[in-house]
């Protein structure tokens, strides 16, 4: 049977002069499960695909820099640790070691230590919660569930050392506001000999999974390229396959002293900078921070645990600048003394704010359930976007 | 309208108060850091769903209880409002943390912090905390279920609209 062709064609060409589509402006958030808080995108859609995605941010604009031109230099840390909570530890880390320059304070070893073993653990509990709420972001509410469930027994250690759960005001300036006691110590090691094997079990359950690997490979892709423009960091930047980390590449504290690898995506089951790979890298990461920690576990050394500064903090005239590793990125501290007991000014450079920024970039002509995968993966916190 | 009429209402309100208060279900809504406290209250650890109130909603309209958790901001105010009157009645107001209770820790300079949630809607259980612990939030729905097996269920000519204070 011969069909013609020509004559099928003509009704759908018509038809497609003659058929108006119009776009569909599709406002997501504030209030919506995926946007991890309350960010605000406002999806232009074709059908399906997404034309553009622009964040709308400032719901959580909550006036850090105004505050902390009014309070002393210490009464800053409960502000800074309120910028990226589920970091708490990092970035109040990242505030003291700018002080400290500015200052000229040297941080006792014993301080150090703890720091950074803390650090790292924070570093895992964000990573568990990133990898949580992504498991939900794609449908799978037992990640969720296992992911809580191991971070809250890291919570229980920084309980047990600062009293909080969340927001816990513990690095101080010159060292950590308690010492740790070797409880404490056998504590942290009974929980890494329970997370190591815990990570491939996650793996298993979700990173190589085949639903959750079809929402994530190819999706979300950038490039080198658009990290350098946008000045991406942290687990975008390796995702995207550059080794670069800040604990490696420009140590602070004692990170020259340990050992560990930048883990980097490879494009190993799709493409180079996509949402999977940027997921496996925090998975890997985690086994990094647990390296650390058993490297200095046991070699504490004895000692203050802070350096004696006064209650009232006075840095001389001067401008000081951290950047020290987050969990989401460069997290940079500027801070500018006019040699009163309250800071002139304090910047925060929020590694967050740039990930954000490049949704628009990553969403073009993705479908609206593929934006969903990229905004999760982005893994962004908006108390650390808006300040 | 004979006596026994009054017999039935008062078993109405029991029946009514226990199904309600043992299944509200939450609105998923977080806006600050007080939200992972709320979000580890649901999880593996605390299970909210103990004790009846652990079907954590996405939209407004399936929901009638709304914890709001985190800082307000002015400009997030209006939506807060928004949310609040989509949600069908009837329908209970928690607020967790010392932010949504009176500006929290940015009380004093936040020009941009709402100084207390209960500005924009009526709010039923305060929380204090910053953050609360989990436990605290438990309390807090506990006694807002002591509260709603209280409450008057049948209100007003149509349907079980809240009596207004
Ligand atoms: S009360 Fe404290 S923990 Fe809760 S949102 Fe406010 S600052 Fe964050």
């Amino acid at each position: 049977m011969q069909t013609d062709t020509t004559h099928a064609l003509t009704p759908s060409d018509n038809l497609k002069e003659t058929l108006r589509t119009d776009d569909l402006l599709l406002n997501m958030g504030p209030q919506h499960p995926s946007t991890h808080g309350v960010l605000r995108v406002v999806v232009t859609t074709d059908g399906e695909i997404v034309k553009e995605a622009h964040p709308e941010i400032g719901y959580l604009h909550r006036c850090f820099e105004k505050h902390s031109e009014n309070v002393d230099y210490i009464a800053v840390l409960p502000y800074v640790d309120r910028l990226d909570y589920l970091a708490s530890m990092n970035n109040s880390m990242g505030y003291a070691i700018a002080i400290e320059s500015l200052q000229g304070i040297e941080v006792p070893r014993r301080a150090e230590y703890i720091r950074v073993i803390i650090s790292e653990l924070q570093r895992i509990a964000s990573h568990l919660m990133s990898y949580g709420t992504y498991g939900l972001d794609m449908g799978a509410f037992t990640a969720f569930m296992y992911g809580f469930r191991d971070r809250e027994m890291i919570l229980d250690i920084f309980e047990s050392i600062s009293g909080a759960r969340l927001l816990y005001n513990y690095m101080w300036i010159g060292g950590t506001y308690r010492d740790i006691t070797p409880e404490i110590v056998q504590k942290i090691k009974d929980f890494l000999v329970y997370f190591k094997p815990k990570v491939e079990e996650y793996n298993n359950l979700v990173t190589y999974n085949k639903i959750f690997l079809e929402r994530t490979r190819n999706i979300g892709v950038i490039d080198l390229k658009t990290c350098h423009t946008y000045g991406l960091t942290g687990v975008m930047l390796r995702g995207a396959g550059l080794k670069w980390d800040l604990r490696k590449d420009h140590p602070y504290s004692i990170y020259k002293e340990v050992e560990f690898e930048v883990p980097v995506g490879t494009g190993q089951m799709g493409t180079l900078g996509d949402c999977w790979d940027r997921h496996i890298v925090r998975m890997k990461e985690m086994l990094q921070s647990v390296r650390i920690i058993e490297q200095l576990l046991d070699g504490i050394p004895e000692g203050p645990h802070r350096a004696k500064v006064g209650k009232v903090i006075k840095p001389p005239i001067g401008e000081a600048y951290s950047r020290t590793e987050c969990p989401r990125g460069e997290l940079g501290f500027y801070i500018i003394s006019d040699g009163s007991g309250k800071p002139y000014r304090v910047r925060c450079k929020s590694p967050c704010f740039m990930n954000i920024s490049t949704l628009n970039e990553l969403s073009q002509g993705v479908m609206v359930a593929d934006l969903i995968a990229t905004i999760g993966s982005l893994d962004i916190v908006l108390g650390e976007v808006d300040r | 309208m004979g006596p026994g009429d009054n017999v039935v209402m008062t078993t109405m309100d029991d029946v009514l108060n226990w199904g309600r208060s043992n299944s509200l279900w939450p609105l998923t809504f977080g806006l600050a850091c007080c939200a992972i406290e709320m979000m580890a209250t649901g999880a593996a650890d605390y299970d909210l769903e103990r004790f009846g109130c652990g079907v954590f909603r996405a939209t407004p309209r399936q929901a009638d209880l709304m914890i709001v958790a985190g800082t307000v901001t002015l400009k997030m105010a209006s939506r807060i409002r928004m949310l609040y009157e989509q949600m069908p009645d009837p329908k209970w107001v928690i607020s967790m943390g010392s932010c949504s209770n009176k500006g929290g820790p940015y009380w004093q300079e936040g020009y941009h912090v709402l100084k207390g949630v209960d500005r924009v809607i009526p709010v039923d259980i305060y929380v204090p905390g910053c953050p609360p612990r989990p436990e605290t939030l438990i309390e807090a729905i506990m006694m807002l279920q002591k509260k709603i097996k209280v409450q008057e269920a049948a209100l007003g000519p149509i349907g079980f609209a809240r009596k207004q204070a």
